[in-house]
């Protein structure tokens, strides 16, 4: 896959998102920075709980306050922060800039109207077309998501379709208004294998035809393989490493990435001596109330030092786009 | 009984034969039950008028009453119940919902003694009781088209509705809660909808299924059971006349009483089902 020379679009910086609880501040989203470029896929990838989806709705302003509240950092779209900007301007952005997909097909369609009236609304809202102009629109989307006799489909309820559907009927109306970013967060997650491979293949064909940018939320390296250009790597609210897909996979620096792949299966290897045992990463995520202290992967990590349990390490790089935080990886570079 | 306190012994035995009390009790009931399939239940004891005829004289009245009720309890429990769920947490949302808890213990015959003590006795604002002036529709006789009948329903169906209005207030604070979580509502919001249409539109629909249910329920039960507040208003309907009924043994009426309510309940059963499958779409058939 060739690397869009684009211009940044999105640009996340020191974003502090935290929840407040009875049980203290979780710090869900812990100074996160990473940039999103025209027509590109962004893979983020991380642990249930390391933050990848909270990143990605306070994006889109989603996150729920209380108990949530975005306590810091800037998100610059098109140079405006959207942080300070008014809610009838996010409104705006929210759907025709910035769309969103989520995990859960099953329910993230109202159950109880058409699909053709939820797609419609996008046009109505922000193309302002009338009814029957707006339908018409939707019907189109329909088909170019894909949907086989989409004039029949688009006045059926969300619960006459399967979930492959419904994850389709979203993408048709997160596009609808040719929206500049894609966050699509876990989009393949609760689908079967040979849907997943569906619905990958239609958003690959569609961010071709529409040039969208796609930040694709997942915990599957195989989708991340597969889709995307570059890939940020988090864990416990925190960009641990950031890399381009392919350079990542070949030269992984910090353990919990190398966990993470030693934790997928290989097809394929039949003898037993070419089978690599599959390795898990010992542990749980921390707390993210409750934080080790120094490096926050310290706890779990095979390789930890006395300096990681003691001083936590910045995210560094050699300047070709390579992050990556962690200690060994601060020597290296202090020593060359 | 039937034929006074001071009855021969002669005339009881007419009233008897009159009233085929005379009969064994089988042969009495399956004359009465021949009877009520075809829409005769016997005349009142009191008045010597066809039963069925004598409450359905007073319907209109009960009926309007239970339906200003209604309107009452949905508007108001709906729109305080959506208020309350969008700020949980403000000032207006805990006096709202300790008004409602008033509102569900408070028994109903003293809140209705208390509104007309407030508004009649001491405001003198509103008539203590009655219907006040009504126009005859047909067999319909109507309070809604007078000044002074819509008056006189105000304090009336403000203590009928003050328990429903409660009961669907935190019906609605409950769906909204769990409806606002809703992966669908997030969706919503990401598609930059207005609040107002993410909340009246997309989650209110869906709140409104199990309210619409209760509602209609509860519309029946107002129509059939409004004997407490129409006692203590001397509200001319269906049932003040089964209170005076009961104090006289009028048994006829009882009966007749007791199948319409039946029937009421029944009818809006029906209907409030076929609302519902209007309302939710995964139970309606092609």
């Amino acid at each position: 896959m060739t690397i869009p020379a684009g211009q940044k679009i999105l640009s996340i910086q020191e974003l502090k998102t935290y929840f407040y609880s009875h049980q203290g501040v979780a710090r869900a989203v812990d100074g996160v920075s990473f940039d999103l470029n025209k027509g590109e896929v962004l893979g983020v990838v991380g642990e249930s709980g390391c933050g990848k989806s909270v990143t990605a709705q306070s994006v889109m302003q989603l996150v729920p306050d209380p108990p949530g509240k975005i306590v810091g950092g800037k998100i610059l779209f098109h140079e405006k922060n959207l942080l300070t900007l008014p809610q009838k301007e996010i409104r705006k952005i929210r759907g025709s800039g910035i769309a969103m997909i989520f995990q859960e097909p099953m329910t993230s369609l109202n159950p109880v109207f058409t699909i053709g009236n939820q797609i419609s609304e996008m046009f109505r809202i922000h193309k302002g077309y009338g009814k029957k102009q707006a339908l018409l629109a939707a019907t189109e989307m329909l088909d170019r998501v894909q949907i086989p006799s989409p004039h029949k489909r688009v006045h059926e309820y969300p619960h006459q379709l399967s979930g492959g559907m419904r994850q389709r009927v979203m993408i048709a109306m997160a596009l609808s208004c040719d929206p500049e970013i894609l966050i699509a967060d876990e989009p393949t997650t609760a689908l079967d294998v040979t849907v997943q491979a569906q619905i990958l293949d239609l958003m690959q064909t569609l961010k071709r035809e529409y040039n969208t940018a796609i930040q694709l939320i997942t915990h599957d390296l195989g989708v991340i393989a597969e889709m995307t250009d570059r890939v940020v790597v988090m864990y416990a609210g925190q960009v641990v490493e950031e890399a381009k897909t392919r350079e990542l996979f070949k030269n992984t620096l910090h353990p919990y990435t190398r966990g993470l792949l030693k934790s997928i299966p290989v097809l394929g290897k039949r003898t037993a001596s070419d089978r690599q045992e599959l390795t898990e990463i010992k542990g749980m995520i921390p707390s993210l109330t409750n934080l080790p202290k120094g490096c926050r992967f310290s706890n779990r990590c095979p390789q930890a030092m006395d300096i990681c349990t003691q001083q936590a390490p910045e995210l560094t790089g050699d300047g070709s786009g390579h992050n990556v935080r962690c200690w060994l990886h601060n020597r290296i570079q202090d020593h060359g | 009984m039937l034929a006074g306190k001071y009855a021969t012994q002669a005339e009881r035995e007419h009233v008897r034969i009159v009233y085929g009390l005379d009969k064994p009790y089988y042969v009495q009931y399956a004359n009465f039950l021949t009877n009520a399939v075809k829409g005769n239940f016997g005349k009142s004891y009191i008045s010597q008028v066809d039963a069925l005829d004598t409450i359905l004289e007073r319907f209109p009245a009960t009926f309007e009453l239970a339906l200003s009720a209604i309107f009452i309890s949905i508007t108001g429990g709906v729109l305080l119940g959506v208020v309350v769920s969008i700020k949980p947490h403000g000032i207006l949302s805990r006096l709202i919902m300790a008004g409602s808890l008033g509102g569900i213990s408070i028994p109903t015959f003293f809140m209705g003694i208390l509104w007309v003590m407030v508004f009649a006795v001491y405001l003198e604002w509103l008539p203590a009781f009655g219907r006040g002036d009504t126009v005859q529709l047909g067999s319909w006789r109507t309070g809604f088209l007078t000044l002074d009948g819509l008056k006189h329903f105000i304090m009336p169906a403000l203590t009928l509705s003050g328990y429903q209005l409660a009961v669907l207030l935190r019906l609605t604070r409950a769906g909204m809660r769990e409806v606002l979580s809703e992966e669908y509502i997030k969706t919503a919001w990401a598609k930059g909808l207005s609040p107002f249409k993410v909340i009246i539109k997309h989650a209110l629909r869906n709140v409104l299924i199990p309210v619409v249910t209760i509602a209609g329920l509860s519309f029946g039960e107002l129509i059939a059971f409004s004997i407490v507040t129409e006692s203590i208003f001397q509200w001319p309907g269906m049932g003040n006349l089964l209170l005076i009924s009961i104090f006289e043994n009028d048994h006829p009426v009882i009966v007749t009483y007791i199948m319409l309510a039946a029937f009421i309940i029944l009818s809006i059963n029906i209907v409030v089902d076929m609302l519902y499958a209007l309302l939710n779409p995964k139970i309606r058939y092609d």
